[in-house]
């Protein structure tokens, strides 16, 4: 309470304006006036800091500690699990199949992201060329898809690519590919591949693309006519104005995809469990069958901390981009 | 006015055909791009048009070996169907508990400490404010069998508090990020008016800025909700022995299970379970832009 009363005497003579020395320095600093709290602040973030500390941190924490134990179906009952140092990571490292989940999770995620990165590049160009009622109707329909849930889609998507009254393969016999007729897709490994790859980059395109299109959009005109009056094709144009300009965003965008195709979980469980025979597991995939269905939870829990390091390495700069706009925000203007 | 007129077209008759003859030249060099307009379009909808067509159609027509483009005979078998399903309601009430719950407690958890940040000076300010965005980004898939551990040890397994709770923690940085965005387009002014005039902080608080913070909660808290309404992995982990906790999602994904190759009632669950997120993004659209207009005002 007497702190509240101090900020109230402090901030008096501003208003009265008898005193404005507090006013301009508060206002230099060109943002909303932040006064000291005591303890408040503190009991303010407590209940946030508290349920980030139970509900996110022990979590990593006990990830990391289950990674460095002997920690199968008996210690999940009966507790007492052993220290085993590294072993876990050793027997990761040390099976084959591991390795190519590795490989396999990089592929995944370079596929997805070069398509979304590219697509949404085009998607985003073609918005701002297209005249205003069409411009509306194809940002309208990017909404749609941004809106359906993950579990609608997937349930679509084999609907789509169901064997024998699916619509897709009506649509390919009938352009006469006739080996389609009644082809199961979710029986072959690069099929079904295909098919989550189409289905994760249809769901992505949209917050990608209507986040270029938003980016596009402050690029003054001038830079564009006056590159244009020099006689710049199209491709140019955007190699030396749209690509530079929105350099940053194009960064925040792929570092981003990036980390959502990498972890993605849902899209891929939800259809075929990792199968068929392990052709779409992935790295969050393999640690959840490891832990789940074979109950090596050790195991299970060193591929989620493997998985959680490649993540903060592709993090970091995202991070870092942050960090420095909350800087800049915090000191600049 | 009148009497001008032909003098004016007389005059403007050249212009006008060539104006009309750039028009052309225009919608001709318009025209890739329209086309490849209609081609996004198409692309984006179709799936989620294909998936609506279905769940009107009778069985018959789906069944039939040409599918039909647009459902002739529309019924709404599929969806009484669906919703006559077992459990059908329990699980949709299921997921509205959870993922109501997990949005009022972020919505007041990060309330408070989006003040905190927002309207107080305090040494960790910033520190704290990088450890929101942190864990905005965390890799909640990696987390799945820890929280499994986690919840059996505890005895929250099969619960849906350990759902809510989890949802809760998910949704509560994005919610403090976006409130404290909100609060700072509030001029503290009017705070520091209302406590002049004998309000105390909190009254000021209550009084001033609650109401004016009205459409950000909003938008934010149903942001939030459609989150927790579309989240799989955990609902999928950690609701295994009493069936009757499932969520949505987890109920979906069993579609084969409940609907075997019923695709017509499969996809009427589909639309069902989407409606909801729809309706949100349609309400948005307006309150996303109120919001910003009533922060956009100043003083």
């Amino acid at each position: 309470m007497n702190d509240e009363d101090d900020v109230l005497t402090d901030n008096l003579p501003d208003v009265r304006g008898a005193d404005p020395a507090p006013t301009r320095a508060a206002r230099g600093r060109g943002r909303p006036r932040r006064r000291a709290g005591g303890a408040w602040p503190y009991l303010l973030v407590l209940p946030t800091v508290l349920a980030a500390a139970y509900l996110l941190f022990y979590p990593l924490l006990r990830s990391l500690l289950i990674s460095l134990q002997h920690f199968r179906t008996g210690e999940l009952i009966r507790g007492g699990a052993q220290f085993v140092g590294l072993d876990n990571y050793r027997e990761l490292v040390s099976d084959p199949e591991f390795w190519e989940v590795l490989r396999r999770t990089a592929v995944w995620t370079a596929v997805n992201v070069v398509l979304i990165v590219g697509l949404s590049t085009g998607v985003a160009l073609l918005l701002a060329r297209l005249g205003r009622r069409m411009r509306l109707a194809v940002m309208s329909a990017l909404v749609l898809v941004w809106a359906v849930p993950v579990l609608a889609a997937t349930t679509v998507f084999q609907w789509l690519f169901q064997s024998r009254l699916g619509v897709v393969n009506w649509a390919l016999t009938s352009i006469g590919l006739d080996r389609f007729e009644g082809y199961t897709w979710f029986a072959h490994g690069t099929a079904t591949f295909g098919i989550l790859v189409v289905l994760v980059v249809w769901q992505s395109v949209p917050f990608a693309a209507l986040t270029l299109y938003a980016g596009l959009t402050t690029i003054p005109d001038e830079l564009y006519e006056s590159a244009r009056i020099d006689g710049a094709s199209a491709p140019q144009i955007f190699r030396v104005i749209t690509f530079p300009m929105l350099r940053t965003l194009f960064g925040l965008i792929t570092s981003l995809e990036v980390i959502w195709v990498f972890k993605c979980f849902a899209q891929i469980w939800a259809i075929t469990q990792g199968g068929p025979d392990d052709a779409t597991t992935t790295l969050p995939v393999y640690a959840f069958q490891v832990a789940q269905t074979l109950h090596k939870y050790d195991l299970g829990a060193a591929a989620s901390t493997l998985t959680v390091l490649i993540l903060l390495v592709v993090l970091v700069p995202h991070l870092r981009h942050l960090y420095r706009n909350e800087r800049t925000e915090g000191s600049a203007a | 006015m009148t009497a001008l007129t032909p003098a004016v077209d007389a005059l403007a008759a050249e212009p006008v055909t060539r104006r009309r003859r750039t028009r052309v030249a225009r919608r001709a060099r318009a025209l890739p791009f329209n086309l490849a307009g209609v081609v996004v379009l198409v692309a984006s909808v179709f799936p989620v048009y294909w998936m609506v067509a279905t769940a009107f159609k009778p069985t018959t027509d789906i069944n039939a070996e040409t599918p039909q483009l647009v459902p002739l005979h529309p019924t709404l078998d599929h969806f009484r169907t669906a919703v006559g399903a077992d459990g059908f309601w329990l699980f949709w009430r299921n997921s509205a508990l959870v993922s109501f719950g997990a949005v009022l407690l972020a919505l007041v958890v990060a309330l408070m400490a989006a003040f905190a940040v927002a309207r107080m000076s305090w040494p960790g300010r910033k520190g704290f404010v990088l450890l929101v965005f942190v864990a905005q980004m965390a890799p909640w898939e990696a987390l799945i069998v820890p929280m499994f551990i986690i919840a059996r040890d505890t005895g929250m397994l099969d619960k849906l508090s350990m759902l809510t709770l989890i949802y809760f923690i998910s949704t509560l940085p994005f919610t403090i990020i976006t409130l404290r965005g909100f609060l700072a387009s509030i001029p503290v002014e009017l705070e520091e008016a209302a406590q002049l005039d004998g309000a105390s902080r909190a009254q000021a608080f209550r009084r001033v800025v609650l109401p004016l913070l009205a459409p950000g909660l909003m938008s934010t808290s149903l942001f939030g909700f459609i989150t927790a309404w579309n989240e799989f992995p955990f609902a999928n982990a950690l609701i295994i022995k009493n069936q009757d906790n499932r969520t949505l999602p987890v109920w979906l994904s069993s579609f084969s299970n409940v609907f075997g190759t019923d695709w017509g009632a499969t996809m009427a669950a589909a639309t069902l379970f989407m409606l909801p997120v729809l309706a949100i993004f349609l309400v948005l659209q307006r309150r996303v832009t109120s919001g910003m207009v009533a922060g956009a005002v100043k003083g």
